[in-house]
């Protein structure tokens, strides 16, 4: 076993797992609090990634690019939840899946409009071009290390914020019990709209940090949304630890499963199957766990109470 | 005397810190109409659910026609003869009040894995079905969609589900729960004409249904028996008086 | 005696159907054709769904999976056919069966697993493993991986009919749907039906009366499995084409728009709903090409303010004549 490359891939795959958790964060909280199954939360990743390349491009600056663009991202998602979520909360959530998936419709054509077909690239900015020695002689991209270290840094604050404001205590509150919220006397639309926006720019930022690595492009955030659904049923719905918990051991096992899955086939099988087999199959990992989890506990590793 | 067709021994449930059920020993004897009753929270429901399967209890046994069936699943003790009403109503509201009784029928007329033959016309669904409404006086209502049902109305047609599954042991949680006086008092009577053909564990608020139709009273509190015994004995016990009946009757 | 509109709109429905041919054929029209014979196999997908959503209120995210094993099991058993030579491989006969089998199966495993769960995490686990198999097939390097596999024949039916006449193939198709509609109308009127129906509304007394009611749940969850197979089986045949497109969590998402559009736990809703569907995305795209960003708000507003679907609006009117 090639113990560098196997330390690479876990550091992307704690990459990965970092941004599926900003993605799964705001799904689950926009589960827990208002009890919406939002299918368009990948659209509003996507959103953040183009947002970030158009203002890196007005700007010339990646870091003013994807600082406007979560503010950007912010009212975006104020508007979409006053003009077409609010409705939704009292529906079943058939509907809402119905509703959200007409806005996904919505927001791909919106950008194939404005953006046009073809993907865009953002590209980074010298300083983080570069890459940093994790060991003697194994180098590692500066920029993924930041995505790490700003994604751990998001989680903290995030542990904060729910544990130590009003504001958490109000949405720990709404998510195992949301009868006792209204009982406060707190302005529900107000914390709704909050809650959605925090989301939106949670989603809006892992799409402007995936985007220099990725393609920005139409339909990006719809793969990667059913990751962050897979990494919220495992985690229990409703669960921000869950939800990060999840989000690092999908991360960690899609990616270290891709890079290593075939050369551990090879063990029991022929070359050639190994080579067929291994990319079908690690594909299929975070679900055969998913399904391990939903066996064993159906309502995820960490189900909040009172639903 | 033959064995209690339900034994409960030792039960214990408990809910976070919350012990709704203690220890509960008890027997219902062939033929017998035994109340459970006791103060809102006192577990009465808990019980029930443990009961028909729907909860797990923490520890102790349950026996039916002395098989233990403490694991079993709900629609396994159904099909042994346990039959239950539900304290809010529990119907399918979508069916005609026919299709209703129908369907308990069915899940006791063998597997419905039958893909292809007209349920809704099969004679040997409907006449018993027809049967079992006359018997709880339903037979006006049979072609009306449950949903538009009266709250007593409701209450018969559960019943009627309930023996529709030829049961051995009846279990009534709170029959007459938010019903009228005048479909209250009809129902007690429906009650007391199945003495002695059927057998029912009865859970219930109403102290002059209780004491008109039970052959034997259990008091519960705080999910503990505090007494149990026939229903003088229980109007005579000075720690029910204490903690129940005098409330009851002030 | 008078005729209720549902079954003057579901007759002139299937009327419409079948005159299709001869009039796309007159005018020379043979793209209408492949639109109706499309409409036709979704909308028995869409009829199959309709079984698990409408009736027994199972969401069913992943339904596009089922199809694209169907497509898969022509596109595999032609593509042997032609490269190593073995022909009965391309045998109709062998791949409706085959096809049945399959989807029955995935429809096992997967049905075992998200049954148990219950609302909103038995939308998202469907949803995951329909995009599971969609990620399987873009791992099938042999078989074109995410560029799928053009189909250079259809599948055989012996001397019986040849579905390379489009004529022929939509006479096909328009007898399995209303063998389908027949089926299904048989289905839920059945004991089975009842089960399935008392478990939209409630499991728990379904249980209280002695009924299991997961093994019912899942029988019906693979029969509508083995359904969307035969649909795949077509499609495949119609497109002459597979690729893991065809399961891609966005076409079961469509199926569930066919199904509520047209009305949910109705008989010809789904089909309806998959005309609907197909027509207004034609109208639109005619108009403009960027069509989805007319058709997504549409759906919110149907969403929203049309619940019953096209059935449900046929039922209102018969009531407004009563």
């Amino acid at each position: 076993m090639d113990w560098i490359l196997l330390l690479e891939q876990c550091l992307n795959g704690l990459q990965l797992g970092i941004l599926l958790f900003l993605l799964a964060a705001g799904l689950t909280l926009v589960f827990g609090i208002m009890d919406l199954v939002n299918l368009a939360h990948g659209s509003l990743y996507m959103m953040g990634a183009y947002f970030a390349t158009t203002f890196a491009g007005w700007t010339g600056s990646f870091l003013l690019g994807a600082l406007l663009a979560l503010p950007a991202a912010l009212l975006l998602g104020i508007v979409v939840e006053v003009v077409a979520l609010r409705t939704l909360y009292s529906r079943d959530h058939l509907d809402q899946v119905l509703a959200t998936f007409g806005l996904i419709l919505f927001f791909n054509e919106l950008a194939r409009i404005v953006w046009g077909p073809a993907g865009l690239d953002l590209s980074l900015p010298a300083f983080l071009e570069t890459s940093v020695e994790l060991l003697p002689g194994v180098p590692y991209p500066t920029y993924r290390i930041a995505i790490i270290v700003t994604g751990l840094l998001v989680a903290g604050g995030m542990y904060a914020l729910v544990n130590h404001t009003r504001i958490g205590m109000l949405i720990r509150a709404g998510a195992s019990n949301r009868g006792m919220v209204s009982a406060l006397g707190v302005n529900i639309r107000l914390l709704y709209t909050l809650v959605f926006g925090l989301g939106t720019v949670l989603a809006a930022l892992a799409g402007l940090m995936a985007a220099p690595i990725l393609t920005v492009q139409i339909g990006m955030g719809e793969t990667i949304l059913i990751l962050a659904f897979v990494v919220i049923v495992i985690g229990g719905i409703g669960s921000i630890r869950g939800a990060f918990v999840a989000a690092i051991l999908v991360g960690l096992i899609d990616t270290v499963g891709r890079a290593f899955l075939a050369d551990f086939l090879r063990l029991f099988l022929t070359n050639q199957v190994a080579e067929t087999a291994g990319p079908a199959m690690s594909s299929m990992l975070i679900y055969i766990l998913m399904a391990a989890v939903l066996a064993t506990r159906p309502r995820g590793l960490f189900p909040p109470r009172g639903h | 005397m033959s064995e209690p067709i339900l034994q409960l021994r030792d039960l214990t449930k408990r809910f976070g810190g919350l012990v709704a059920t203690d220890s509960v020993t008890l027997d219902v004897a062939e033929g017998e109409v035994h109340a459970v009753i006791g103060p809102n929270g006192a577990g009465k429901t808990t019980l029930v659910g443990q009961i028909s399967g729907e909860i797990r209890p923490d520890r102790g046994q349950i026996f039916f026609a002395g098989q233990p069936i403490t694991r079993s699943p709900v629609h396994v003790r159904s099909l042994l003869g346990i039959a239950r009403s539900f304290q809010i109503t529990s119907v399918f509201p979508g069916f005609t009040v026919t299709a209703n009784v129908a369907l308990a029928v069915q899940a006791h007329a063998g597997h419905s894995f039958r893909f292809w033959t007209d349920a809704t016309r099969d004679g040997t669904l409907l006449a018993p079905a027809a049967q079992y409404l006359e018997l709880v006086g339903l037979t006006g209502r049979a072609g009306d969609v449950a949903a538009t049902l009266s709250h007593g109305e409701h209450r018969q047609l559960e019943l009627a589900m309930a023996l529709a599954t030829e049961p051995k042991l009846l279990l009534l949680d709170e029959p007459t729960a938010g019903v009228g006086g005048d479909e209250s008092a009809r129902m007690v009577e429906l009650l007391r004409s199945f003495k002695g053909r059927f057998t029912i564990l009865l859970i219930e608020h109403d102290m002059d249904a209780v004491f008109a139709l039970a052959d034997r009273i259990t008091v519960l509190d705080s999910g503990r028996i505090l007494a149990s015994g026939a229903p003088g004995e229980i109007r005579a016990d000075p720690a029910v008086r204490q903690a129940y009946l005098g409330d009851a009757e002030a | 005696m008078r005729i209720s509109a549902s079954t003057a709109v579901a007759s002139g429905t299937i009327v419409a159907l079948a005159v299709v041919p001869p009039i796309t054929n007159a005018l020379q029209e043979p793209f209408y054709l492949g639109l109706f014979l499309r409409l036709m196999i979704l909308a028995i997908a869409a009829i199959s769904l309709n079984l698990i959503l409408g009736f027994g209120n199972m969401v069913s995210f992943g339904h596009a999976a089922y199809m694209g094993i169907g497509a898969y099991v022509v596109g595999i058993g032609t593509f042997h056919a032609i490269e190593d030579g073995i022909d009965w491989l391309a045998n109709g006969f062998l791949h409706v069966p085959l096809a049945i089998a399959a989807s029955s199966l995935a429809a096992l495993v997967i049905g075992a697993i998200s049954i148990r769960t219950r609302g909103v995490y038995f939308i998202m686990i469907t949803l995951a493993f329909g995009q599971m198999l969609y990620f399987i097939g873009v791992g099938l390097e042999v078989y074109g991986a995410d560029d799928g596999l053009s189909l250079y024949m259809r599948s055989e039916f012996g001397g019986v009919l040849d579905i390379n006449d489009n004529t022929q193939f939509y006479y096909l198709v328009l007898a399995l749907l209303l063998a389908t509609l027949y089926g299904v109308k048989r289905l839920i009127a059945s004991r089975f039906g009842l089960v399935i129906r008392g478990a939209r509304s409630n499991e728990r007394r379904l249980a209280a009366v002695g009924i299991p009611v997961y093994r019912y749940k899942l029988v019906a969850f693979m029969v509508a499995g083995a359904i969307c197979g035969v649909a795949g089986v077509l499609l495949a045949n119609r497109t002459d084409f597979v690729s893991p497109d065809m399961m891609h969590w966005t076409r079961s998402g469509d199926l569930i728009i066919m199904v509520v559009l047209g009305g949910m736990g109705t008989l010809f809703g789904p089909l309806y709903g998959a005309a609907a569907f197909l027509l207004v995305e034609e109208f639109l795209s005619g108009i403009t090409e960027h069509w989805q960003i007319v058709f997504g708000p549409l759906l919110i507003l149907v969403v929203i303010y049309a619940r019953g679907g096209i059935a449900g609006v046929v039922h209102a009117l018969e009531r407004r004549r009563e």
